[in-house]
């Protein structure tokens, strides 16, 4: 009786019409390819993408040099000079991120006191040579002024969870 | 006009007409075949495929064609040079010549020959010669491994479909294929012989060499077997011969089964649509069978398919003939006979 029954499964071919019919579904189902260039698939508040330096609304940078970035990066891709400005301020003289030891953890906008480091929303930042990754602190806040309006939203949509 | 037609020159010219229209098209179809295979297969992995040539991706196989163009045909120093250049050349023109016997409509054929069955058949077995000498020629361990098991499985398919081509005949009476297509008015003959036309389709899955019977080529384990060696338009010819051969068996498959150009519905407005469009229709719905298969199951084993040959279809296909011979016989519904 095992035997007729195996046999008459097989014979009427159940398994591979399942499977096909399966496969049918799929053809008339949603594709879930986007046009990568011209489409953009969702991205996180959190999303960790290339690094800005923000300013305050009046413009002034927001930096102070406290250097807890540079101390926390796992990497070593943060290097900071500072003195005091002749307003008595005290700026950074030179804020530079190596993008190639950039890890992307986040560690730096996490230590930030005043929210000036940050990771953007940006990842498509791909360079031809070498050298163009190292951002001095001239790159990242022009990076901020670019992104400042998506920077903000972002910092405003995580700050529940901060 | 006649007259002209008449002489030999004027039959030479005719020919090549009815020839060229009859192979630009199909050659035209092979090109979109490759096309339409990519889509569908994307569709089934929710994919949405080559879209980025032309409007919904229509002019990708032409930038497939000029980049196999521009390669450089490279030939392997161990390789036997004039066999690794013929295979190509063979497995094309054999896809080729099959079409001369193809009707698409009443009396369309090139050479509306009487044994039409038998030369299809026997093109279509010279097939793999084009693979066994591209294997053997190539020097190469994976193209001979392909080579090999290609012929052994070309051979044994071979077989159980010339079974169930006698089948199909016992019930048309004829091996002229437009007659074929003429016996199946009444009731296409894959309702009579379903089980048949399901061995028919399997078979030349396996005959055509694709998935999931595409051991010659294995991209997985023989890193693409009889083929490994070959680069720009030698390849490009192997494609397009194994393209053209699905499209033949296809088409093959409906003037077996499918009732050739007949209307599927006998009577108007179905039967005002001209017999070749329905013909485009069946070998297209055919060929997205061939597709949705592929999309479907993983590659068979080597002995799982010689076993599926031998022990199941042969026994089968013979049990049917025996079978459909006796009712015809039995029922006095043997074509060509008076009823008794």
């Amino acid at each position: 009786m095992a035997f007729l029954d195996r046999t008459a499964r097989s014979f009427l071919l159940g398994e591979l019409i399942s499977g096909m019919s399966l496969t049918l579904k799929y053809f008339f189902r949603q594709k879930a390819t986007i046009n990568y260039p011209y489409e953009k698939g969702p991205i996180s508040p959190r999303f960790k993408g290339e690094h800005a330096l923000r300013r305050y609304p009046n413009g002034e940078e927001r930096c102070i040099a406290c250097k807890l970035c540079e101390a926390v990066c796992p990497a070593l891709a943060i290097t900071i000079e500072a003195e005091p400005r002749d307003d008595g301020s005290r700026r950074t003289t030179r804020y530079d991120i190596d993008m190639t030891k950039c890890i992307y953890c986040g560690l730096c906008e996490e230590s930030c006191p005043v929210d000036a480091i940050v990771e953007g929303p940006n990842f498509e930042f791909a360079v031809e040579t070498r050298e163009e990754l190292l951002y001095n602190k001239e790159r990242l806040l022009s990076n901020g002024d670019r992104w400042e309006s998506e920077l903000s939203k972002r910092l405003e949509l995580d700050a529940p969870y901060r | 006009m006649s007259v002209f037609i008449a002489t030999p020159f004027g039959t030479l010219l005719l020919t090549v007409a009815q020839t060229l229209a009859m192979l630009v098209p199909v050659l035209m179809s092979v090109a979109y075949l490759t096309l339409a295979e990519r889509k569908v297969l994307a569709a089934m992995q929710a994919r949405k495929g080559p879209n980025v040539v032309g409007p919904f991706g229509l002019w990708q196989p032409f930038a497939d064609a000029l980049k196999m163009l521009t390669k450089e045909t490279i030939i392997p120093t161990g390789a036997n040079r004039i066999l690794f250049m013929i295979a190509p050349l063979l497995t094309m023109t054999l896809a080729m010549i099959a079409w001369a016997v193809i009707p698409v409509n009443d009396g369309w054929a090139v050479a509306d020959i009487n044994v039409g069955v038998l030369y299809l058949f026997a093109i279509s077995s010279l097939g793999v010669y084009g693979i066994v000498v591209a294997g053997w020629a190539s020097n190469s361990k994976y193209a001979f491994l392909g080579a090999l098991r290609s012929a052994a499985q070309m051979v044994s398919y071979e077989v159980s479909m010339g079974f169930v081509i006698v089948t199909v005949l016992l019930c048309a009476g004829s091996l002229n294929l437009t007659q074929i297509v003429r016996a199946q008015e009444h009731v296409w003959f894959f309702i009579p012989l379903f089980p048949m036309f399901i061995v028919f389709f399997i078979s030349i899955l396996a005959e055509t060499n694709r998935a999931p019977f595409d051991l010659a080529e294995g991209e997985s384990e023989i890193v693409g077997g009889f083929h490994v060696e070959y680069g720009a338009m030698t390849f490009g010819l192997f494609f397009l011969g194994e393209y053209a051969n699905m499209i033949l068996m296809s088409a093959m498959t409906s003037i077996l089964f499918l009732g050739g150009w007949l209307s599927p519905i006998p009577f108007p407005p179905f039967t005002w649509v001209p017999g070749p469009i329905w013909f485009i229709l069946k070998v297209c719905l055919v060929l997205f069978m061939f597709f949705w298969v592929r999309a479907t199951f993983p590659r068979f084993r080597y002995d799982q398919l010689m076993r599926l040959g031998w022990k199941v279809f042969l026994p089968l296909s013979l049990g049917w003939l025996v079978l459909t011979a006796g009712v015809l016989l039995a029922m006095g519904w043997l074509p060509g006979t008076p009823p008794v």
